[in-house]
């Protein structure tokens, strides 16, 4: 044919999506959110603050703030509910609340994913496909278990803790949430939980649900607040406290409850390792790559932000990567064809902005989507860098934003040390068409979640947890059951 | 952008392979490439479908698909009056509207090529100058299952007879049997075929027949020995085979043709065929071409749908969007 590149650049008005924007109509927030204690709506003591959206900066709620005091009254309206109710329910009861919880997830599927993408930024089709989903299968998961709690692996008859102080992160608000409450209850226990300031509507809505769902007043509490309601509920009469956020948060919960009868399990920070090999699907795990970091904005803790790939194919890889970022689309997020939605708080951005400038200033060099910034609103270009030795700071602090740092290896010994060089075990992602070689890799690697041939894939029947600064005990599965658990008496 | 190299099939492949295509040569350049994840494809696919399309790039990506269609029968019981319907069809798709796009090409068996011609009249002609080609299909097509002669002489026939543009199967039993090389000779050999006396040739669809295929890898190799022999277009299916187009297997042959213009320069054409009915779907690929080779190949020389039902589906579509309601099927004229 003779008219090879003719058309080329001109046609430029298909990608051009639409608007396709998700109607905020289905949501209705109050003004003002108080305090879920007791099965009931009370005042905060503290000064309340103003939750906001962070694409637009625009306030969405005025939240309450709890001091020591509604702590202390939210622990005891748990431990009432534990002694009176929730303790002497059988379990198969305890089942049905769960399974009632979760159908009602379901039913307000679309009200909590527009909830989540307005508090969040995070992009709809995230919190529609992957969040809300996720939350409705670990609360069916856990909803199975209640009856069953002899083959959880503590012999017969193992007993509950009692009431748990529950601090969750802002990057997946309600899925956290699940991940915190459903292995609780399943296993007989009573929770307070605190979600973060950033982003507590879904848990407030979550607190409609259970009313909806006719749980026993008391059975779940919600405080909201910052890192001081946090700390006075580990402070508080819990028997448990349970913690996903910073490993610096981390170290302190771990400090305060020492020495107590308090158990814990903490899920931390991560830096993980990708790591592609030059036998891998190569378009497979480019998309790997692009889910690994910067699926919600890299705002993940098992995020695979350092990309270790075979130097035999750097240059085609990270080539073809930057090819595929130009295709990514950041706007806003409750538009459907979004792909990259807000950074969560100004604070996050300024972090971000910091650590990638210091990773230019070490000498890595940075590439950035050519993407238009909207000028409300926090947000950050999906960016790359390569050139980074394992020295910088960029491929050793958590970044938490979305901010890849390209290493390179020569071979697989080469690629596990480089992997394992990290004070962070949380997760790691193998990538190669050879199953032997994917196994061999896996089995040296101190990670506690290792993926092959994908990346960010959860299952609630999966064990997810961390080695060293990443933390300690396992969330979903069995195991994330044991953590709310004691052998029964004998 | 790039300038793109006309090079002769041979010449295509002796650029890549760094010597002649000997059967060796092609294995171990074949067997070379890098393999395919089908559950990270199968999820790239589904991802595009989840993309929302709406108003203005509703209607724009509509007409998109319109002018991408080629018009197909290919029925044991094709008639002259069939195919002249059809030619009427593709002049006027919707007699409601003339400004409706028409489809790029018919797609007729050889022996129908004068027929459509005839009945396309002054409108035949290039679709990338707004006209209709008229596609043939050949080399005992569907099951490509007789002597090279045969085919050839099938070929010549449908070329002698007019046709714009020939669809020819590849002898599935022979690549699965890893007899590359005569895959690539036959390829070639009717290639050489489309040429004209004037010096032009008819464009070269290769089918690959993609659910004989049955895995990635194949695909993925069967659509290199294709475009390594010379052919302008890879096409899925014959639509005679179950499953015909998916999107996974269209999404791994538009990363075939990008990493060929990555690599040559050259644009290769894309054309699932079979089982694409709604226009839903049918926007589910322009969205697929559109991000992962990019907008310029949503032209008629670069990319096509082989379907016959898609065409009406698309026009209830149109219609909804210019009136506001939906109407029923006989609001659309069949062919």
């Amino acid at each position: 044919m003779s008219k090879d590149i003719q058309q080329a650049g001109e046609e430029r008005r298909f990608l051009d999506y639409a608007p396709a924007p998700e109607s905020r109509d289905i949501v209705r927030l109050r003004p003002s959110y108080g305090l879920f204690i007791d099965g009931d709506w009370v005042d905060g003591h503290g000064a309340p603050f103003t939750t906001i959206d962070p694409s637009t900066e625009a306030p969405l709620a005025e939240i309450a703030v709890a001091d020591e005091a509604d702590v202390a009254l939210a622990v005891a309206a748990a431990r009432r509910a534990y002694d009176k109710v929730w303790s002497r329910m059988p379990g198969a009861e305890r089942g049905k609340y769960l399974f009632r919880i979760a159908r009602l997830v379901q039913e307000r599927a679309r009200e909590l994913a527009v909830a989540e993408s307005l508090d969040n930024g995070k992009p709809i089709k995230e919190s529609r496909d992957v969040d809300v989903p996720l939350v409705a299968a670990w609360f069916f998961y856990y909803a199975g278990w209640a009856d069953k709690l002899d083959y959880a692996g503590l012999g017969a008859s193992p007993r509950a803790l009692g009431v748990a102080g529950q601090v969750i992160p802002w990057n997946f608000p309600l899925l956290m949430l699940a991940w915190k409450i459903a292995p609780a209850l399943a296993a007989g226990n009573t929770v307070v939980l605190k979600p973060a300031e950033t982003t507590p509507l879904t848990a407030l809505l979550f607190a409609d649900i259970c009313r909806q769902a006719g749980l026993p007043a008391g059975v779940v509490n919600i405080v909201t607040g910052a890192g001081e309601t946090g700390r006075a509920l580990v402070r508080a009469e819990v028997d448990k406290v349970a913690f996903t956020g910073s490993t610096a948060v981390g170290r302190e919960i771990a400090k305060a409850i020492a020495g107590t009868e308090k158990r814990a399990t903490l899920e931390l920070g991560g830096k993980a390792a990708n790591i592609v090999f030059d036998d891998a699907p190569i378009d497979q795990a480019i998309e790997g790559v692009v889910n690994g970091i910067f699926f919600n904005q890299g705002h993940v803790c098992c995020a695979g932000s350092r990309l270790l790939v075979q130097e035999s194919i750097h240059d085609e890889l990270v080539d073809r990567l930057k090819q595929r970022l130009t295709t990514l689309r950041l706007g806003s997020p409750l538009d459907k064809n979004t792909d990259i939605g807000a950074i969560n708080s100004a604070e996050q951005l300024e972090r971000i902005r910091r650590l990638s400038e210091l990773g230019e200033a070490e000498g890595a060099e940075r590439w950035s989507a050519p993407c238009a910034i909207p000028e409300q609103g926090f947000w950050f270009a999906p960016t790359i860098f390569t050139n980074v030795s394992t020295s910088s700071t960029i491929a050793r602090e958590e970044i938490f934003g979305p901010v890849l740092s390209v290493l390179t290896f020569r071979t697989p010994a080469e690629a596990v040390a480089k992997a394992n060089n990290t004070p962070y075990g949380l997760s790691a992602g193998i990538w190669s068409d050879k199953g032997s070689k994917i196994l061999a890799v896996a089995d040296r690697l101190r990670a506690g979640v290792i993926w092959a041939n994908t990346f960010n894939r959860f299952d609630p029947a999966s064990p997810f947890g961390g080695y060293k600064e990443s933390g300690y005990g396992r969330e979903g599965g069995r195991h994330g059951l044991t953590a709310y658990l004691k052998a029964g008496a004998r | 952008m790039s300038t793109a190299q006309k090079l002769a099939p041979a010449a295509r492949a002796v650029a890549i392979l760094g010597g002649d295509a000997t059967d060796r040569a092609l294995r171990l350049h074949l067997e070379g490439l890098s393999r395919v994840d089908a559950v990270g494809l199968e999820q790239r696919a589904a991802g595009f479908a989840t993309r929302s399309i709406k108003t203005t790039s509703k209607a724009a990506a509509l007409d998109t698909v319109i002018g991408l269609i080629d018009l197909t029968t290919l029925e044991g019981a094709d008639t002259p009056g069939k195919v002249r319907s059809l030619a009427a069809k593709a002049r006027t798709p919707d007699p409601g509207d003339l400004a409706t796009p028409r489809p790029a090409a018919l797609c007729v068996y050889g022996d129908m090529v004068g027929v459509a011609i005839e009945a396309l009249g002054g409108l035949h002609g290039d679709p990338d100058d707004g006209r209709i080609a008229v596609a043939a299909v050949a080399t005992a097509f569907p099951s490509g299952r007789a002597s090279l002669a045969v085919k050839l002489a099938d070929t010549r026939d449908a070329v002698a007879a007019g046709a714009d543009e020939i669809d020819m199967v590849i002898d599935r039993g022979a690549f699965l049997a890893g007899r590359y090389g005569q895959v690539f000779e036959e390829i070639l050999a009717v290639k050489e075929a489309c040429a004209r006396p004037d010096g032009t040739a008819a464009s070269l669809k290769v089918i690959l027949e993609t659910g004989e295929l049955a895995t990635y890898d194949a695909v993925r190799r069967a659509s290199w020995l294709a475009i390594l022999a010379g052919a302008d277009f890879i096409k899925t299916s014959t639509g005679k085979v179950q499953p015909a187009a998916t999107l996974p297997v269209t999404v791994l042959m538009l990363e075939v043709v990008r990493d060929w213009h990555r690599i040559t320069g050259e644009r290769i054409g894309v054309k699932p065929a079979g089982g694409i009915r709604a226009s839903k779907d049918a926007i589910r690929y322009l969205i697929a071409v559109a991000e992962t080779v990019g907008e310029p190949w949503l032209a008629p020389y670069l990319f096509r749908f082989g379907a016959s039902g898609l065409l009406n589906d698309v026009l209830l579509q149109r219609q909804k969007l210019r009136t506001g309601h939906y109407s029923g099927p006989d609001y659309v004229t069949i062919d």
